[in-house]
C-alpha cells in the first residue's frame, strides 16, 4: 500500500478501555463488509444475466473497499505493527466479528438479494448517522461508503420487490428466502458491550432511532412487494462477540488459504 | 526543471495535469477531480493529498505510483502521497473540460445535481443521460453498475448503442 493515510483522528485521546471497545467495533464493520464481499464475489461468473453478475461484483468491489478503509483503521488503532493484510487474513474463526447474516450462504439469487437487502438497510443507514461521529476517522469512512451504500440498498429493495411481486416462482423462492434468513437481522441491531459503550460516549449511533428508519424502509418495500411483515421471532446472535455459525469456516479455509500456504505471499 | 531546486507548487500541478486515470486515460487526475491539495516544503518534499473516487477503486495504488513516477522523472524524490476521504469524492468536481473529453470518449458524463439522495426512489423515473454517440435524450438504464465502479450501463434509444454513463457520485 503506497498511499498514506491522513485523516488521522487523535488516535492517543482515547482511554485504553474506549481504544479496545473502538477496535473491537472497527474490526465487527470490517468484517462484516469482508465476508459480504467475499459472499458476493462467489457469484462471479454465475449470476443469473450477465448485469447482475457485474452488480454483484460491484458491489462486492465496494464492500472490499470500506472493509480496507476500517482494517487500516483497526491496524492503527492496535498499534501492534499488524496490518490490514494480517487482520483480514490472519486471525481464527472466533477472533472475527461479523454477524451472522453476512457469513450466511449465496443459496439461489433470492436468497443472496434477501439478505443483501437486509443488511443494505441497516448499512446505509448506519453510515447515514455515522458520518456525524465525533470519531473524524469513522465519519470519514462513513461519508465515502454512505453513497455507495444508497446504491446498494437501491439494487436490493428493487430486486425484494421483483422477486415478491414477480412470479409464482420467484415469491415462493423469496418466501423461503426470508423464512431462513430474516431470524438473522436482529443481530445487526443487538448492541454488544463494546457497542453499548461506544453508544452511550455518543460515538455510535443509538440502535433504536436506526431501527425506525428501518423498519420505515422495510415497511416500504414490503408494501410494493405485496409480502407481509414477517412476526416477531427469536434472533439469532453472536457472530459480532465470536460465535459462528458453521459456515465462516468455510470462508475463512478459501479466504486466508494463500497466506496460510505461503506466509507474506505478496504479487 | 533541476532536482537541486526546489519545485513551486504551480509546476508540480503541471505535472499532475500529465498523470491520467488507468481507467479512463483521456482524463487527466485533476480532470477527476482527485486531487485535493498539493503542498511544497522548504526543503523540497512534496504532499500531494488525493481522494478515492470509490472505497473499492483499485486505481488509486496505480494512481499513487504514477504521480511518483511523473515526478521522479523531473528528479522530485521527497514525495509522499496521502489519501483523504473526507470529503467525500463527488462527480460535481470534475472538470468541465473532463466532461468533454468523457463524451468524446464514448462515456456520458454526469448530470450534476443527481447524486445519492433520490436514489430510494425506488423504480423511479431515470436520470435523462444523453447519448454520446449521436446526442440523442432518448436512452434508458440498463443498469446501475457497470464495466467499472464509476459506471452505469445505459442503452440509447435511437441508434441503438449501449453505453457508459459516469455515475453520479
Amino acid at each position: 500500500m503506497q498511499v498514506a493515510p491522513s485523516d488521522s483522528s487523535a488516535l492517543n485521546t482515547y482511554a485504553p478501555d474506549v481504544r479496545e471497545q473502538l477496535l473491537h467495533y472497527v474490526l465487527q464493520l470490517a468484517d462484516t463488509s469482508l465476508m459480504l464481499a467475499h459472499r458476493l464475489s462467489e457469484w462471479c461468473g454465475h449470476g443469473p444475466i450477465l448485469e447482475q453478475d457485474l452488480a454483484m461484483a460491484n458491489i462486492a468491489l465496494d464492500l472490499l473497499g470500506e472493509a480496507r478503509s476500517y482494517y487500516q483503521y483497526a491496524a492503527e488503532l492496535e498499534g501492534q505493527g499488524r496490518t490490514e493484510d494480517d487482520l483480514a487474513y490472519l486471525r481464527s474463526a472466533v477472533e472475527y466479528r461479523n454477524p451472522l447474516l453476512a457469513e450466511q450462504p449465496n443459496g439461489d439469487f433470492a436468497d443472496t438479494a434477501t439478505r443483501q437487502f437486509l443488511f443494505d438497510n441497516f448499512h446505509y443507514h448506519l453510515l447515514q448517522q455515522l458520518q456525524t461521529s465525533p470519531d473524524e476517522r469513522l465519519a470519514a469512512i462513513a461519508e465515502k461508503s454512505w453513497k455507495e451504500a444508497a446504491y446498494h440498498l437501491k439494487w436490493s429493495s428493487e430486486w425484494i420487490i421483483r422477486l415478491g411481486d414477480g412470479t409464482a416462482e420467484s415469491r415462493q423462492r423469496l418466501d423461503k428466502a426470508l423464512a431462513n434468513l430474516w431470524r438473522y437481522s436482529g443481530e445487526l441491531t443487538i448492541p454488544t458491550a463494546s457497542e453499548l459503550n461506544l453508544q452511550a460516549l455518543g460515538i455510535i449511533p443509538e440502535y433504536a432511532g436506526l431501527q425506525a428508519s428501518m423498519n420505515a424502509h422495510v415497511a416500504k418495500v414490503f408494501a410494493e412487494a405485496t409480502l407481509p411483515l414477517p412476526a416477531a421471532t427469536y434472533m439469532q446472535r453472536g457472530g459480532k462477540e465470536g460465535r459462528h455459525s458453521e459456515h465462516l469456516g468455510y470462508i475463512l479455509t478459501e479466504l486466508q488459504y494463500m497466506q496460510r500456504t505461503y506466509p507474506g505471499l505478496t504479487w | 526543471m533541476v532536482a537541486t531546486q526546489v519545485p513551486t507548487e504551480q509546476q508540480i500541478w503541471l505535472l499532475l495535469e500529465e498523470v491520467s486515470d488507468p481507467e479512463v486515460p483521456v482524463l487527466s487526475i485533476l480532470d477527476l477531480g482527485i486531487v485535493r491539495r498539493v503542498q511544497v516544503a522548504a526543503d523540497g518534499a512534496v504532499q500531494v493529498t488525493i481522494t478515492p473516487t470509490y472505497s473499492g477503486c483499485p486505481a488509486m495504488n496505480t494512481i499513487a505510483t504514477d504521480i511518483r513516477l511523473r515526478l521522479l522523472a523531473e528528479g522530485i524524490t521527497q514525495l509522499t502521497v496521502h489519501n483523504q476521504l473526507s470529503p467525500a469524492w463527488t462527480t460535481d468536481w470534475l472538470s468541465e473540460a473532463g466532461r468533454e473529453k468523457l463524451e468524446a470518449y464514448g462515456i456520458a458524463a454526469p448530470v450534476n445535481g443527481t447524486a445519492t439522495g433520490h436514489l430510494l426512489n425506488l423504480f423511479g423515473e431515470d436520470t435523462a443521460v444523453r447519448c454520446p454517440l449521436c446526442k440523442s435524450e432518448h436512452t434508458h438504464l440498463v443498469s446501475q453498475f457497470g464495466s467499472t465502479a464509476c459506471k452505469a450501463s445505459y442503452q440509447c434509444d435511437d441508434c441503438q448503442e449501449p453505453f457508459d454513463y459516469f455515475k453520479c457520485h
